[in-house]
């Protein structure tokens, strides 16, 4: 096996070894995450996965099965040429959106990056709304404006993907300390990969967060690759564990588990809730595409490292036989559900292909909020330079 | 009307501001409990308590993001930077997010924050610290900017941006929180995108904002009793809306045209305002258009080179005998 193929390995090796090492300084003990796999697992058995009904767990598998046909479709429309930009597939991490974002009440916000399909779909956003987006037409969540990476949808608490790596974590401590502010008890999570954890606006964030003891927990999706550099070529030290330095408690989970990913996500962000205090989450996940479609995958780790997970830990897969075992799927209605995804995707791309582009004179709105609404026009000069 | 400094026009608008609604919130390094760098700050810690006057730690980028994301659920933060040369610190929160976030969410998302401190040159603090990014700013659409010259203006504007619902950024200028002006006592708003005439005049338009506004003024005073010549002096008062129309009026009447910007030429203010006014009204123009700004190098520490590296009122007298042909 080549060096480059070691290294998610060869940090996962590490993070185990330091988790448990450390966890006991921390106020919340992380447990080093189990491969989902070998023997019973007690986040299963954790009261917010049991008190889960049966429609319920099948409506947290629907949601993976639909982020990831939706996904394969817009690779499709991307081969094809009807998509432009980027294009970053969240395949392979769909326990991690579904999971943290099954946990939302009323007053609980997201925010996450560039690879955020898969967010704005466990927050309930229309596909059809979403395909549009990726086809830059009207119809799309932003109006054709903002394309893959910057899906908004503020009815739902979903304050985007962004595009600049790290830069939205510091807006994610913003929509905390407004809960803060207004009295409100909800929780912000603030997504980012680990590619992001370098930047300084993430440190400034993590030290405001618990310095003013904001409800925020920053969740970093692990999936061992900042862009084509693995971790252990772009990190020093632990992820999870630089939140000592902050004084703030953090805590390690198994992405490939959805169970997992509630067990340990719900206590943090209630707490962030009721005691107004900020967390950081590592979950440790993996993507089976490239970094985005544009990249070729080839140079820094192997196929076999990919088709491993892809046979050990996929999330659907791993999920769907828990929902087996449990009595909570049937093999008619795990045929339905993929069925009715594919349809669904299918669906949301003839919504796209079919509505129109934005027009020229489209470009120049929604750039003012005083632009678009001249009744409350306040002032005088021009905007526009054109 | 009482007389107000700079200073404390600014600090009676944030006074205002955050008792007339409480959704405002003042944030900045020292803005609490040191009363600001400048001061500027001074005593809303003890009117309006830890809560809506808070102190952040020195990291720029952190906490306008934080800004950024807390207007986005309806908190109106009004954040200090210690000096606009910091901007490029938190640079992807000003641009990337304030000024973006409208537009790639569809309209969907406003950000109504203001973001305002000292900008220029003139206290002799060398290179890193004498920025003033009004040009680079005001390229951006989704943003706005604004330049208060005289006390009346500077509490008026900042009052209006508060209760605007774009990110609004206010340029003060260092050298002019001492300014003493007239405001009245009573409530009022400056509404942005409305140049001033500051000074009419016929023979000779000076399209200014910021300190070089009392410079010229200074100057034209000069002008008028040495060579008997009649100056009209524009102040933008806002970089961005633009308010062009005010300027052209101006033009049409005195047919020569001089623009003094307290910034690099380079790309500067000055250069969009001499396409326009050539676009619009070229027929008016009696004489080329003339640009006097800061000399074009970092800013020098040496105080009496600093002088001469900005605009002032010598250099504005001669730039205008120039403009006149004489």
């Amino acid at each position: 096996m080549s060096k480059k193929s070691t290294d998610k390995t060869a940090a996962a090796a590490k993070k185990t070894t330091s988790a448990a090492k450390t966890g006991g300084a921390n106020a919340a003990p992380a447990a080093a995450p189990k491969p989902a796999a070998s023997g019973p697992n007690p986040s299963h058995s954790s009261p917010v996965n049991t008190a889960l009904s049966a429609d319920e767990k099948v409506e947290l598998y629907r949601k993976l099965v639909r982020i990831r046909r939706f996904e394969e479709r817009s690779l499709r429309a991307y081969q094809a040429k009807k998509i432009g930009g980027f294009l970053h597939l969240y395949i392979g991490q769909e326990a991690v959106a579904v999971g943290c974002c099954s946990l939302m009440g009323k007053d609980d916000h997201v925010i996450t990056a560039y690879r955020d399909h898969g967010h704005a779909i466990a927050v309930g956003m229309d596909t059809k709304a979403l395909m549009a987006e990726l086809y830059g037409k009207v119809t799309g969540c932003s109006k054709g404006k903002g394309g893959s990476m910057h899906y908004f949808d503020p009815a739902r608490n979903f304050w985007g993907g962004h595009g600049i790596v790290g830069g939205q974590v510091p807006l994610g401590a913003g929509l905390a300390y407004a809960l803060k502010y207004k009295g409100l008890k909800g929780a912000a999570m603030a997504f980012m990969g680990d590619g992001a954890v370098n930047q300084g606006a993430v440190h400034e964030a993590y030290n405001l967060a618990s310095l003013w003891s904001l409800p925020v927990v920053f969740v970093i999706e692990n999936n061992g690759y900042s862009m084509g550099t693995s971790q252990a070529r772009s990190s020093a030290g632990e992820l999870a564990t630089r939140a000592a330095g902050y004084d703030m408690k953090w805590e390690i989970i198994d992405g490939h588990d959805l169970y997992d990913v509630r067990a340990k996500m719900e206590p943090l962000l209630r707490r962030a809730r009721e005691e107004s205090k900020p967390a950081l989450v590592e979950i440790m996940t993996y993507r089976y595409r490239g970094h985005s479609v544009a990249d070729p995958d080839k140079t820094y780790r192997s196929k076999t490292e990919i088709e491993d997970y892809q046979r050990t830990k996929d999330p659907i897969n791993l999920f769907r036989a828990i929902l087996q075992s449990e009595g909570a799927l049937t093999d008619e209605l795990i045929e339905k559900i993929d069925t009715e995804a594919r349809s669904e995707a299918d669906f949301a791309a003839d919504f796209a292909e079919a509505s129109p582009f934005p027009t020229p004179e489209d470009i120049q709105k929604d750039v003012y909020w005083e632009a678009d609404n001249p009744s409350q026009r306040t002032s005088g000069g021009r905007l526009f330079f054109n | 009307m009482p007389l107000i400094t700079y200073r404390e026009a600014l600090r009676h608008a944030m006074a205002e501001e955050l008792t007339r609604d409480e959704n405002v919130v003042i944030l900045g390094e020292e803005v609490g409990q040191f009363h600001g760098a400048y001061k500027v700050t001074e005593g809303l810690l003890e009117k309006f308590g830890p809560k809506r006057i808070v102190d952040t730690p020195i990291s720029e980028a952190g906490f306008i993001g934080l800004g950024v994301g807390a207007s986005m659920l309806g908190v109106r933060p009004v954040m200090e930077l210690m000096f606009w040369s910091f901007y490029s610190v938190a640079f992807d929160q000003i641009l990337n997010n304030a000024a973006n976030i409208r537009y790639m969410s569809g309209g969907q998302i406003n950000c109504p924050i203001v973001i305002r401190g000292p900008a220029n040159g003139g206290t002799n603090v060398g290179a890193t610290h004498s920025h003033t990014p009004e040009n680079i700013l005001a390229h951006h659409p989704g943003v706005k900017v604004v330049v208060p010259s005289t006390p009346y203006d500077a509490k008026g504007l900042l009052k209006s941006a508060i209760r605007d619902n774009d990110p609004v950024f206010v340029l003060e200028n260092t050298i002019l929180y001492g300014l003493e002006g007239e405001v009245p006592a009573e409530e009022y708003l400056v509404p942005l995108g409305h140049a001033d005439v500051k000074r009419a005049g016929t023979d000779l338009t000076i399209v200014t904002y910021g300190r070089p506004v009392i410079q010229s003024l200074a100057a034209a005073q000069q002008l008028q009793q040495q060579h008997n010549l009649s100056v009209e002096i524009v102040d933008l008062r806002t970089i961005r809306p633009l308010d062009i129309d005010t300027v052209l009026a101006s033009v049409r009447k005195t047919h020569r045209v001089l623009i003094v910007e307290e910034q690099r030429p380079f790309c500067g203010v000055g250069a969009q305002l001499a396409y326009m006014i050539q676009n619009e009204a070229f027929d008016e123009l009696d004489a080329p258009i003339q640009r006097l700004g800061t000399v074009d190098a970092p800013a020098i520490y040496s105080p009496p080179a600093e002088i001469e590296q900005l605009p002032n009122s010598q250099r504005i007298l001669k730039a205008a005998l120039a403009t006149m042909g004489s």
